[in-house]
């Protein structure tokens, strides 16, 4: 069986800046596992620029960013398995793959589960009807296939994700004909919404999806106003004639492979719901398993590439690459990019994810 | 910074009340010398590219990028390189010395078709009202822009602070 220093499953920002900082440390032996065509998660199809400072590569395309860092990854010499499922991790940091009709194993002395999210729905009458799709979904279908899901779209969810991607189904031509929020004021950054609402597209606030109408696909919606407790007030239904609705209402961690492997989980709302509690450095209660971006609490692509880094830090620390002194002064430096992302409106993750670190303390995981 | 208007907290759209209150807001004085930077940046998250590209070191926000940007308006020469750096197409540049009865608003534009210099675009408000008709001045889309071409219109003067996007034919 083959064996890798330091095993990473899922090609996003946070599995690529973990990768990227052990080879940058030394670490020999790095493999990258994703289960798509082209390394880079969520970044290939986010067209837009990114917020956050220079450590973030703001100003940058996602896309862009995306070949950036799988390009400084095959400068770095770390092995890259495209089209590869991890389907299982077993006793021993043995890693179970499946890659073109083939079932492999090999073992890895440190793992990152960099896993990313699932979208979640909203269910309502007639939500499986065709034409109903994530955000997610709606812009892999544009952004990288490059095919328009509708032609008349209703996005339900005003967060930064309802709102790029409402702004990017405008430059592809599509007509949105609203966005629509339960709560009384959008989820996402003004600025986003000032770009959409610049271009005739309304926001309507303390409104919800009441029904979802079509014989054989979406052919129009309904939403409703609500009350300051959330409850729907009869009357105040507007039907829209549209061909899409769009679902963008969150995210849950993927975190799949860290129940398997026996890690301790904490329900955090805040960040998604379940997910692995782990140290200041992104380590599992399971020694040698660790956790960065999404896949450990939602948060955004510019922490998953942080959290990814201080992950790749601590492993080479523990391969003996660095220095405790040098792994520490390192991670500082990427904590301190966390910051900004942490602090007055997002505070709360902050908290959150003291929690998770405050839980792991004293514990230990069962990996039997 | 002072409260903002309950569109501008609830749903993101600026109010031309709340324009006044954005520390990214030049005063009257300095916009009737010239082309002056008009940031439209109100909430406080982590960003700060515009600094780093304005080669005046006419835009501050310092260590904490979560702080809003400040405009010196004695500093900024109205060059609008920071137009198409700000990732949430935030920053217009306004003339209202271009004419007696017109004047310039510098739009972010990232749609196709870019319409040509010379052409008549119809010119939409914050809220995305159709509030009057424009005429290109010129287009300005470098390498450096990444992308995001930067349209010059020529708008009647009063519409100057009201106009923020363009509508070219009938897409877009």
């Amino acid at each position: 069986m083959e064996t890798y220093e330091f095993a990473v499953v899922g090609g996003g920002p946070a599995g690529m800046s973990g990768a990227i900082e052990a080879a940058k440390a030394g670490v020999q032996k790095i493999a990258i596992f994703d289960e798509n065509p082209t390394l880079g998660g969520q970044l290939v199809k986010q067209t837009h620029k990114f917020f956050g400072g220079r450590e973030h590569r703001a100003g940058k395309r996602g896309i862009d960013i995306a070949s950036a860092m799988a390009k400084e990854c095959h400068g770095l010499g770390i092995d890259v398995m495209k089209d590869t499922v991890v389907w299982g991790i077993f006793k021993g940091n043995t890693v179970a793959l499946y890659n073109e009709g083939k079932a492999q194993r090999l073992t890895a002395k440190a793992i990152l589960l960099a896993t990313g999210a699932s979208e979640n729905n909203i269910a309502c009458p007639g939500w499986t009807l065709p034409g109903v799709l994530g955000a997610g979904g709606i812009q892999t279908m544009m952004n990288v296939h490059r095919v328009l899901p509708g032609n008349r779209i209703l996005m339900v969810g005003s967060g930064n994700v309802g709102l790029i991607v409402s702004y990017q189904l405008l430059q592809a031509g599509a007509k949105v004909v609203a966005v629509i929020d339960i709560l009384p004021r959008i989820g996402g950054y003004g600025v986003h919404a000032s770009k959409i609402t610049r271009l005739s597209v309304p926001i309507l606030t303390s409104h919800s999806l009441k029904e979802i109408i079509g014989k054989d696909r979406v052919e129009a919606a309904v939403i409703i106003k609500v009350d300051s407790k959330n409850k729907p007030i009869p009357g105040t239904e507007q039907r829209f004639d549209v061909d899409t609705v769009c679902l963008s209402v969150g995210l849950s961690p993927l975190a799949e492979l860290a129940w398997m492997c026996g890690c301790k989980f904490l329900y955090v709302p805040e960040l998604g719901g379940w997910m692995p509690c782990r140290s200041e450095k992104m380590e599992t209660s399971v020694p040698g398993i660790y956790v960065a971006g999404d896949g450990g609490g939602i948060e955004e692509a510019s922490t998953a590439m942080m959290t990814g880094a201080i992950a790749g830090i601590a492993v080479a620390e523990s391969l003996g690459y660095l220095t405790k002194e040098r792994s520490e002064e390192l991670r500082k430096e990427k904590t301190k990019g966390l910051d900004p992302f942490r602090c007055k409106d997002f505070g709360f993750r902050r908290v959150a994810n003291e929690k998770l670190i405050e839980n792991i303390i004293g514990s230990k995981g069962v990996r039997e | 910074m002072k409260k903002l208007s309950k569109s501008a907290a609830a749903k993101g759209v600026l109010k031309r009340e709340d324009l006044g209150r954005l520390p990214g807001m030049p005063s009257e004085k300095r916009l009737k010398k010239g082309p002056v930077a008009i940031i439209e940046c109100a909430d406080e998250f982590p960003c700060n590219p515009c600094e780093a590209a304005c080669p005046e070191q006419a835009i501050r926000i310092g260590e904490d990028i979560t702080n809003l940007p400040v405009l010196d308006e004695d500093k900024c020469t109205g060059c609008g390189v920071c137009i198409s750096a700000c990732p949430g197409l935030a920053i217009f540049v306004v003339d209202l010395t271009y004419s007696q009865k017109e004047a310039v608003v510098r739009i972010p534009h990232e749609f196709l078709p870019i319409p040509g210099k010379g052409e008549v675009v119809k010119c939409l408000n914050r809220e995305g009202k159709i509030i009057t008709e424009g005429g290109v001045v010129k287009v300005i889309n470098p390498k450096r822009n990444d992308r995001t071409p930067v349209i010059w219109v020529a708008v009647p003067r009063e519409f100057a602070q009201d106009v923020r996007a363009i509508r070219v034919s009938d897409t877009g």
